[in-house]
């Protein structure tokens, strides 16, 4: 653990997150090379939401994860809050992953030997050990705001789908980030639960003014975002307005 | 200031880690249950393979001990003096060894003092042994005359516990005998018996007790007297053939026995050296004790890295997770050492439980047979090492965990 902590206040930077072209191509010179990003250039900022759309193989999980730095890019610039992020060792990612970053995904994937709100926790507890008792407030607030106030001390295999990813969503809120990446976060929900999760998306976009990313095959979800971004074979088609994009791309989402 | 900064970091970012390793074993407790009562058989064997073993050793070297000194001096023994050989003239000679007279250590008493200087020697007991006839009316045994010093004797060997009749006194012309010789000659306490050391040194005795050291050889054979009788029927006035010593570190005999060479110059034997054979079987003895040991530890360490292998499989995606969450390589490296630790731990606590129940069933089955002592410091050492083994094996599977990609590794199903 390197004692120079990366402390940045959302007020700090307007622009969030903000991409070059970057380019990400797997197994690089070899014969199974697969160049699946492509020049990707764009910029994500303050309590912006964003949707990521296109079809599967598209690339966006990809990006997604790049953007997360969970993955390396090959080429290009990323700057995570004014962050340069290349040539960044792993635990200087892992650390700025930890403070600017939360995450949720597909299949809600928590922990399941802890409970709820250990779980809701754990970013907290990774990083600084035994959660005191502002943490932990804050944590039961959260879960609050998710409508899971009484579900803290149960174990996370007894709650259903929805209230799993509530509780995901939860834990990326709980370092206070300032971007929250979403994975297809309503990918194995049904219609009603989805859009319950959708609201609390939007709600935290507000009140918390993160920007998130959210990752999408769902077009009713997508059009709910003032912003979507399109990427065909790695390569970003279309930027802008949710209500502008063209009907050649809602149909085949 | 930044040292106290970085202990507490590493507390609390320890408390974490300690957190998810015991979540995680708790979580499948199917599996901790069976790699730990593996590991508790296996360190189970250990100890009580090691305290048998111990015991059975410490009970052979105390028998063996029990009746004989740990360092001997004799006087040196007579050699042939050659002359001069002539320059550059090869000299064929046959030579005949010298007989081994009766023979007196020169100056025994300046020797028994200057050795009494020593700490290390709790005893220095002089002795006269020599040959000898025992006879009564027509029976007739040879025997070791065996002329003592009872007070410093009694450190080599203390006659007064391996007494089973009659009591203990040598002065005068009584007698010790063997329980064998008296069986033997058909003699009882208080009977006369005729002592022929030859060159018509003779003299009747009367056996005033009788002895059962537990060696046959010794017996039937060992006549105790005092030292003054047994200088006058063995012909050396004044004289003693043998300093007996003990010490307390029966295994630095060897090193003792050539100090004592050098200081004098007398012909010098450690019990270790005049009974090789024994300390050969001890050693191999101990030898296979390690063997085993050893390949039970590894059977051990192989089970507890195969389990967290697997472990380390079945929970990709949390580790991906974790590794989303902000954990970094080496938290998720130490959660996986603290759980190959803990299960060493608990299957060595456990293990050492087993081990001392059947330590004490053995002793309480059979305890004439010898005593097993478990040593605190055996079970201590057992829990120390198997604990450090469950690190050592977790070493490879944690590496792998560490090395996940976060990207891949949250993917998997």
């Amino acid at each position: 653990m390197s004692n120079s902590q990366i402390l940045i206040t959302p007020d700090d930077q307007q622009v969030v997150l903000q991409l070059d072209k970057i380019n990400k191509i797997f197994n690089e010179g070899t014969p199974l090379e697969n160049h699946v990003l492509h020049d990707v250039s764009l910029q994500v900022s303050r309590g912006e939401l964003v949707a990521l759309v296109g079809t599967s193989g598209s690339g966006k999980s990809t990006l997604l994860n790049v953007m997360g730095l969970l993955d390396v890019y090959s080429s290009g610039e990323l700057r995570i809050q004014g962050h340069l992020t290349q040539g960044l060792s792993e635990q200087q990612r892992t650390q700025l992953r930890s403070e600017s970053i939360g995450f949720v995904f597909q299949f809600h994937h928590l922990i399941s030997a802890f409970n709820a709100i250990d779980n809701v926790l754990m970013p907290l507890m990774l990083r600084f050990g035994k959660p005191n008792k502002e943490q932990i407030e804050y944590a039961k607030y959260l879960l609050n705001e998710v409508g899971l106030a009484d579900y803290a001390d149960k174990a996370t295999n007894r709650l259903s789908g929805g209230q799993q990813q509530r509780v995901a969503i939860a834990r990326a809120l709980v370092t206070r980030p300032a971007l929250v990446l979403a994975d297809e976060p309503t990918g194995n929900l049904d219609t009603q639960t989805a859009d319950e999760v959708f609201d609390l998306f939007e709600r935290f976009n507000v009140e918390h003014k993160c920007a998130i990313v959210i990752v999408t095959h769902d077009p009713r979800l997508s059009a709910r975002c003032p912003r979507t971004i399109r990427l065909t074979d790695g390569r970003i088609v279309y930027d802008g307005a949710s209500a502008d994009l063209p009907n050649e791309f809602t149909k085949t989402v | 200031m930044s040292f106290i900064n970085a202990i507490t970091h590493l507390r609390n970012s320890l408390w974490i880690e300690w957190r998810i390793a015991i979540r995680f074993l708790a979580d499948n407790p199917l599996q901790t249950l069976l790699i730990s009562v593996a590991i508790s058989v296996g360190a189970a064997v250990i100890v009580f393979i090691t305290a048998l073993i111990m015991g059975l050793q410490s009970n052979i070297i105390d028998k063996t001990l029990g009746t004989q000194a740990h360092i001997r001096i004799e006087a040196t023994q007579q050699h042939n003096n050659f002359a001069e050989f002539p320059d550059g003239k090869y000299v064929w000679a046959i030579e005949s060894p010298r007989a081994q007279r009766l023979q007196s250590i020169n100056n025994w008493q300046e020797v028994r003092d200057t050795l009494d200087q020593n700490a290390v020697f709790n005893t220095v007991s002089p002795l006269i042994s020599g040959p000898a006839f025992a006879t009564k009316g027509t029976a007739r045994a040879s025997v070791v005359l065996m002329g003592i010093e009872p007070k410093r004797y009694s450190g080599i060997i203390n006659l007064k516990d391996y007494l089973i009749d009659g009591q203990f006194s040598i002065e005068a012309s009584d007698v010790l005998i063997g329980y064998q010789l008296a069986k033997d000659l058909g003699l009882k306490t208080g009977d006369k018996l005729r002592i022929d050391a030859g060159d018509n040194h003779q003299s009747v005795m009367n056996v005033a007790g009788m002895f059962e050291l537990g060696v046959r050889e010794l017996d039937s054979r060992y006549v105790y007297t005092s030292l003054k009788q047994a200088q006058t029927l063995l012909n050396l006035p004044g004289g003693i053939t043998i300093l007996e010593i003990k010490i307390d570190d029966v295994f630095s005999a060897d090193y003792w026995a050539q100090r004592t060479q050098k200081l004098t110059n007398l012909y010098v034997q450690s019990w270790m050296e005049s009974n090789g054979q024994l300390l050969n079987a001890l050693s191999s003895q101990s030898m296979t004790t390690q063997m085993i040991r050893i390949f039970v530890a590894m059977s051990v360490i192989f089970g507890i890295a195969s389990v967290l292998a697997v472990s380390v499989v079945q929970r990709t995606r949390e580790i991906g997770i974790l590794r989303a969450m902000g954990s970094s390589q080496q938290q998720i490296l130490r959660v996986f050492l603290l759980q190959g630790g803990l299960l060493g731990l608990a299957g060595s606590l456990l293990g050492v439980l087993i081990g001392y129940t059947l330590i004490e069933i053995f002793n309480a089955i059979d305890a004439k047979l010898f005593v097993i002592k478990l040593e605190s410091s055996t079970m201590l050492s057992a829990i120390f090492i198997a604990t450090l083994a469950g690190v050592l094996a977790a070493m490879v599977p944690a590496r792998r965990a560490a090395r996940y990609d976060p990207a891949v590794a949250i993917r998997y199903v």
